[in-house]
This record gives C-alpha cells, structure tokens and sequence, in this order.
C-alpha cells in the first residue's frame, strides 16, 4: 500500500515536471519557476493531487544537500580560502544588516524584540536552491556577481547554526535552557565531527574510491557516492548542524581528487531531481488560503521584504564594487526568504520565541517570495540588463577552465607513448581513463587525469575538451569509442580527432564516423619489423628504410582505394570476412605493384 | 710521430651504395684500416635523425676530416648536407667559442659523373670544379679548418675495374699516408 501511493505520488510529481519545466522554459521562464508552478498546480490549492506538502519539502530538501555538496566539489580548499574575505565581509555584512533592519521594523510594528529579531534572522537568510540553481543554470555562477552571491549563501548556510542555537534562549517559555557545561561539550563535538570529517575526507576517501573504481561497477560507484553524501549530511544532523553545510564540506575535501567529475556526474541527476520535487513542494505549500484572506497583508509584507533585501544588497553591490551591470542580477538574485526561514520558525514556535500566526504568515511571505525571484530576473533581463550591455560583458569562462591544448582518451599501451611524446614536448595534456590504477601514477607527473568514460558528454566537458585543439582517441573499446567520435564531432565540431585504429575494418569504421587522421596500432611497429628483417638480410640500412617507407606511401594509397570497395559491401558481410576478404585483397595488389627503385644512379 | 695526432675521419654519404662502384670501392680500400675512422652516415642514420653530440665528439676524436660522396647536382646528398647544419654548430664549429675544428684538416673526396673537361666555360657542367667547390672551401675556411686538394675521381661511368681500383688504392696510400705524417704529407716537397 505504501509502496503503491510512493509510485503514484512520484508519477504526479515527475509528470508534473515533465509538462511544467519545458513549458516554463519554453516561455522563457527558466526551470525554477516551472517547478514552482508544478507544484502550485498539484498541491491543495490546485488539483488537490497531494496534500502533505511538509512531508515533500522535509524530504526534498535533501536536494539542498546534494546541491551544496556540487558547489562544494567545484571549490578546492585554496579557492575557498582565497574567498575569505567576501564570505566573511560581503556576506557578513548582509545577514547583519538586514537581520537588523528586519528587527526594528518588527519593534516598530510592536512586536517584541525577541520575536522580531526571529523574524530578522529567518528572513535575512535567502534561498540557496533557487539562487545557486538559477545562477548555475545561467551560467552566472563565474561572474563577480555569481561568485558575491555565492560568497552570501555560503555565509548564510553557517549562519544557520548560531541562529538555532540562538532561539531557545530566545523563547519566552524556555523550559529548560542548556547549561554552559553542555554547551561547551556540543562545541567540542562539533569540532570533533567536523575534524573527522575532515581527516576522513582528505586522507581515506581516496583510497577508498580507489578500490571501489576498480570493481569496474558503475553502479556501486553511484551507491558510495550518495552513501558519502547522505551519511555526512546524517551525520551534521545529529549533532544539529546544517546538512547542506556538512556536505558542502565533503564537497570541499574531494574538490581535488581525480573521481571530482565522475562524482559529480553521478551526483547531479538526483541533485536535479531531488531539487526539483523541493520547488515543487515549496509550490505546494504556499497557502493560498491565507493570500486571500489577508491579501493586503501578504502582499505588501511580500513586497517589503524583497524590496529591503533587494535594497541591501544593491548597497553592498555598490560598496563592494561589483560590476555596475550586474549589480542588479545580484541584488533580485538573492532577494528570497530562504528555506531555511521553514526550518527557522519552526523551531521559533515550538520553544514559543514566535507566535504560530505569525511564522504561517512570514513562511507564506517567504514561499511567496521565492516565487517572485524568477519573474524578477526575467524583468532584470528583458528591461533592466538591456541598458548595460556594454557596460560590461559577462566573462563565458567556466569555473575551472581546463586549458590543456589535447585531451587523450584511454592511457594504455598506446596513449601512454602519444602522451609521453606530448608530455617530453611540453605540451599540456589532458587524460581521459578508466583505470583507477594508472590515475594516481600519472598524477605525480602533472598529467591532468580524469577518471571515467570517455563516452560521456558530461566527462568529456569536465575534461575540458572545449578549450582543447587535439582529441585524441586511445580507448580500448571498439563501439564505444565510435559513440565517442559521434559525441566529439557533434558537441565539438572545432575539436580535430585522432584515432587509433586496431585493424583495417576499424580504420573503415573511424572514416565511416568521419575521423581523418587514424593510425592503425601495429602497422607502423610492423613495419619497423620489416625494415630491420631487410637489413638482417643484407640491405643498406637507409635502402631498407627507404623500402619500408615506400611500402607506407602505397600501402596507404591502397586503403584510401579499398575502403571504396569495402564501403560498397560492408553492409552485406560479417566483420570476420570483410577482415579475410582483405588481406587477400591487400596480398593480391602488394604482387602486382611493381617494385619499382627509383633510388638514385651508381656511381 | 705521435700516431694519436693524425687520425683520419672519413664522412662517407651514398644514397645507395648497393649500386655504387667508384664509392663502394673507395669503401672497402679504407674498411677497418687502423687510423681510419669510416662513418657511413647513411647507414648510421638510415632516418635522417642525427645524433649530434655523438657526431661532434667523432669531431674532437680525429684530426683529418673527409667528405666522401658523390657529386650529384654539384652538392653533397642531403644527409651530408644535414649533418653540416645540425652537427657544425655555432660555439662548436664556429663563433664565439666554437674552436673545436681549429687547425684541423679537411678534404673533400669526390666522384663525379662527367668527365673531366666537362667541367670548364667549354664544357657542358661550364664551371670548373673549384669554384663548384667553393662551399667546401667556405666551411673549411669558417670553421678554421685547412682545405687540402680535394680527391676528385671524373666520369663514372667511363671508368673501369682497373682504374676504379687504382683510384680507391691510391685514395687510402693518401690517407694512410697521413695517419703516419700528418698534415706534413700536403707540403711541398723539395
């Protein structure tokens, strides 16, 4: 029974995505807002098709986690310090500033200072899912004004804690308020926790990914992955930190291993999905029913909130000197309530620091305003961003550029010698390989390695191949690296391919899926062969040579001639005898072809 | 006399010796002769990759360096070609510091495939074989080598047996002559 309702909520759920987000998007309304109204139309207010909106958002918000824990993957410790000073200054400054001005609106109003400054903490906060998954999704993140907001939500995520600590002592009724004792003993579990976390995550994840990539199991890859995720987010739970915050660590500590982009491909559909069913859910709990029967008041507290986080950040843009032309982006971008205002008044009510009338108002205020964040981009750039499109131009590099010229894919046998050519001619390159063994080797020697499969879009542009000038194929696997070349020549038609081919058939293959520069694996080293077996044989060395480069020139020739011939039967025979058709073709025109010496006269 | 001070290094370049008579010949007179260093550039390199630092340090070894090649289109082979311009490096050969060559002999040892009165204003070759030699005579010069009397063998294909056996013994009393003397042997006696 429970397994059935599950099945069927998730079937609303995902068709409610499917229908609303690419209807959004087309719209141009971004998937956000699509979400949003998903949720709006399914949840009590529209059809009525679920009801336990609280249950989903408790869940979903596991997509916070997983979120944050992406963000976390993409900043490696240095970086992250490198950003101390906008964490601390920028968003410092904006949790305090409006958390004060929130706090003496409310005492003007005539709420009492305890409350109000409740309220102040919950709304100063913003929404870490819709901000970052906009900002992701218009590849703003890289932006000063991206990298600002950012810095904002990141401090706002730790602001959390102290903020929870806070509200018990701010209630009124505070049964019985922790002891200092008890106090200091959490700080230094916390502290405890957060270190293990730490020494864990640097020193025996990698091992442990280790052994796991060579199970050569995708899916088990998949499991450790979430086991990661969710068993660090349970972990910060328990000793009430912030899961999002715990696994934004995680994400911190594994920014620097090679498994960083098979991790994140592997983490971001459910990140989506989960983040996703979040949206919807915050649809689904706006209460309508209280917009309409106090819809002055909700709406003007909705538009006065935003309007004083808007204006708070517009002055920090200012005083912070972020671009003129982004100023804007930033300031709507991050002028929600946040979902952690839910958990926020929530707890406020339940140790009496906030009467329950008002945490409903203010959560329906701040579900309300996260609605109002898409439509406020959208006017941003239809109207506003317009009028600076020359006052600066948003920069299009990527988080992490991977500059390196060539991307190589598969590091056996082969690669390695194209690589070590690269390499002794100081060229930057980039390596694509599957083999957990050969990674951590080639690390200690500057390769840029990439663990995973080469026919993955999402790994290939981890990799960086749209800044490279050479790919360079060396995969071990016939029909995958076929579906490669497909994904290279469609994604990124500027990238030129170089192909290892095993046998002639394949070479036929690569120039069917059009690659113009293949090597056939054994031919040169044969050929090599060859010419010493000459030499044995009492030929001049460079005579040998001579020959053995002749016999390359016609020999390659005569594929250009064959694959015509073959191209017209392929479709008719196996692989097994178009290979044995071909050898006695190639042995047939091999005698025909007369040994002609055109070296030079005697004397 | 000091025999270390008189070692003879010759540089042979053919393309294709296998075909060869005059070059071939010439070979085999001076094979494994003490003395003599016989270098076939052609089978040391059959893939045109010079190894630099060895060739210079055969240099450094001998005293009497020798081109031997055929005179085709009034050059050396492109490998002999190559050599001169990877191996007599500037600070090695040349320029500031490059004194490795200094006081050293060079002779150019050649076989040609027009006759001898080919070469002149009347001939059909109109320059004579010095000035077509000058470029030797310029790198001797420039890497303050000695240029002595090249070895010149005329009309190949006119030549028999005989007379190419004659030319290639007469070639090693020449060079076996030095590795006794030295450069004495190119004074003129009284």
């Amino acid at each position: 029974m429970e397994n059935h309702s599950l099945l069927v909520d998730s079937v609303i759920y995902l068709g409610a995505a499917v229908l609303a987000v690419p209807l959004a998007k087309r719209l141009g309304l971004g998937s956000v807002l699509g979400y949003l109204l998903a949720g709006v139309a399914i949840g009590p207010w529209g059809l009525k098709l679920v009801t336990d909106a609280q249950a989903i958002l408790h869940f979903a918000e596991f997509g916070v986690v997983l979120l944050l824990f992406l963000i976390g993957l993409e900043l490696n410790p240095k970086r992250l310090w490198s950003m101390r000073k906008p964490i601390l200054g920028l968003g410092g400054s904006q949790v305090l500033l409006t958390m004060l001005l929130i706090t003496v609106a409310g005492m003007a109003v005539g709420i009492s200072w305890q409350t109000a400054l409740v309220a102040g903490m919950g709304l100063s906060l913003s929404s870490t899912a819709i901000a970052l998954q906009t900002m992701t999704e218009k590849n703003l993140l890289s932006t000063t004004a991206g990298n600002s907001g950012f810095s904002i939500l990141l401090l706002q995520d730790i602001a959390v804690i102290p903020m929870l600590a806070v509200i018990p002592v701010l209630g009124v009724a505070t049964v019985s308020s922790p002891t200092d004792e008890s106090g200091w003993l959490d700080v230094v579990i916390v502290l405890m926790v957060m270190v293990a976390i730490i020494v864990v995550g640097r020193f025996l994840t990698r091992p442990l990914f280790r052994l796991i990539a060579g199970a050569n199991s995708r899916e088990i890859f998949t499991a450790f992955s979430l086991l990661l995720v969710i068993g660090i987010a349970l972990i910060m739970q328990r000793i009430d930190m912030s899961m999002a915050l715990g696994s934004f660590m995680a994400g911190v500590l594994l920014a620097e291993s090679e498994y960083r982009h098979q991790l994140e491909s592997d983490i971001e559909p459910f990140k989506g999905l989960l983040l996703g069913l979040f949206f919807i859910a915050v649809g689904m709990s706006v209460d309508f029913g209280l917009l309409l029967s106090k819809p002055w008041v909700i709406i003007g507290l909705t538009v006065g909130l935003i309007a004083l986080k808007a204006g708070v950040l517009w002055l920090l843009a200012r005083v912070f000197k972020i671009p003129v032309g982004q100023q804007a982006f930033f300031a709507f971008v991050l002028s929600q309530g946040g979902e952690f205002a839910f958990v926020l008044f929530g707890a406020a009510t339940g140790f009496s620091a906030m009467p329950s009338e008002l945490a409903d108002l203010l959560i329906v205020v701040v579900a309300f305003s996260m609605l109002t964040t898409p439509l406020l981009l959208i006017v941003n750039e239809r109207f506003i961003q317009p009028r600076f499109v020359n006052a600066d131009k948003i920069p299009e590099d990527t988080i992490e550029p991977q500059g390196n010229p060539v991307v190589i894919a598969g590091f056996g046998r082969f690669g390695q010698i194209v690589g070590r050519l690269l390499h002794a001619n100081k060229i930057g390159t980039t390596i694509i390989d599957h083999n957990p063994n050969q990674i951590e080797r080639l690390r200690t020697f500057g390769f840029k390695v990439f663990y995973g499969d080469a026919s993955r879009l999402d790994l290939l542009q981890a990799a960086g191949l749209q800044h490279a000038k050479l790919f360079v194929l060396a995969t071990d696997d016939r029909d995958s690296g076929l579906l490669t070349v497909d994904l290279v020549r469609e994604h990124f038609p500027n990238v030129r391919i170089l192909a290892r081919a095993w046998d002639l058939i394949h070479v036929y293959q690569l120039k069917d899926h059009g690659v113009q520069i293949i090597e056939r694996e054994t031919f040169d080293s044969a050929l090599r062969l060859g010419e010493s077996a000459l030499v044995q044989l009492g030929y001049e060395k460079h005579r040998a040579h001579r020959a053995a480069q002749r016999f390359r020139a016609y020999d390659s020739e005569l594929i250009d001639k064959l694959y015509q011939v073959h191209h017209d039967q392929s479709q008719v025979i196996s692989i097994s005898q178009q290979a044995r058709d071909e050898i006695e073709r190639l042995l047939q025109e091999d005698e025909t072809v007369i040994s002609r010496d055109n070296d030079s006269q005697g004397w | 006399m000091n025999e270390s001070s008189h070692r003879v290094l010759v540089l042979m370049a053919h393309p294709s010796l296998y075909r060869s008579k005059i070059n071939k010949a010439m070979r085999d007179a001076i094979k494994d002769t003490p003395g003599i260093t016989l270098h076939e550039l052609y089978q040391a390199y059959p893939d045109f990759y010079i190894n630099v630092r060895h060739e210079q340090s055969l240099l450094l070894e001998h005293d009497f360096l020798v081109f031997q090649y055929p005179f085709y289109w009034y050059s050396v082979p492109p490998i002999l070609k190559l050599w001169q311009d990877v191996v007599l490096e500037n600070g090695f050969a040349y320029g500031e510091g490059g004194d490795a060559l200094q006081g050293k002999d060079f002779m150019p040892a050649i076989s040609t495939g027009g006759k001898a009165e080919a070469f002149s204003r009347e001939g059909n070759n109109y320059f004579t074989m010095n000035e077509l030699l000058y470029p030797m005579q310029a790198v001797a010069r420039r890497c303050n080598m000695t240029y002595r009397p090249p070895r010149v063998i005329h009309g190949s294909f006119e030549q028999t047996d005989v007379t190419i056996q004659m030319h290639a013994e007469r070639y090693r009393e020449l060079l076996l002559e030095y590795t006794r003397q030295g450069a004495g042997i190119f004074e003129p006696k009284d």
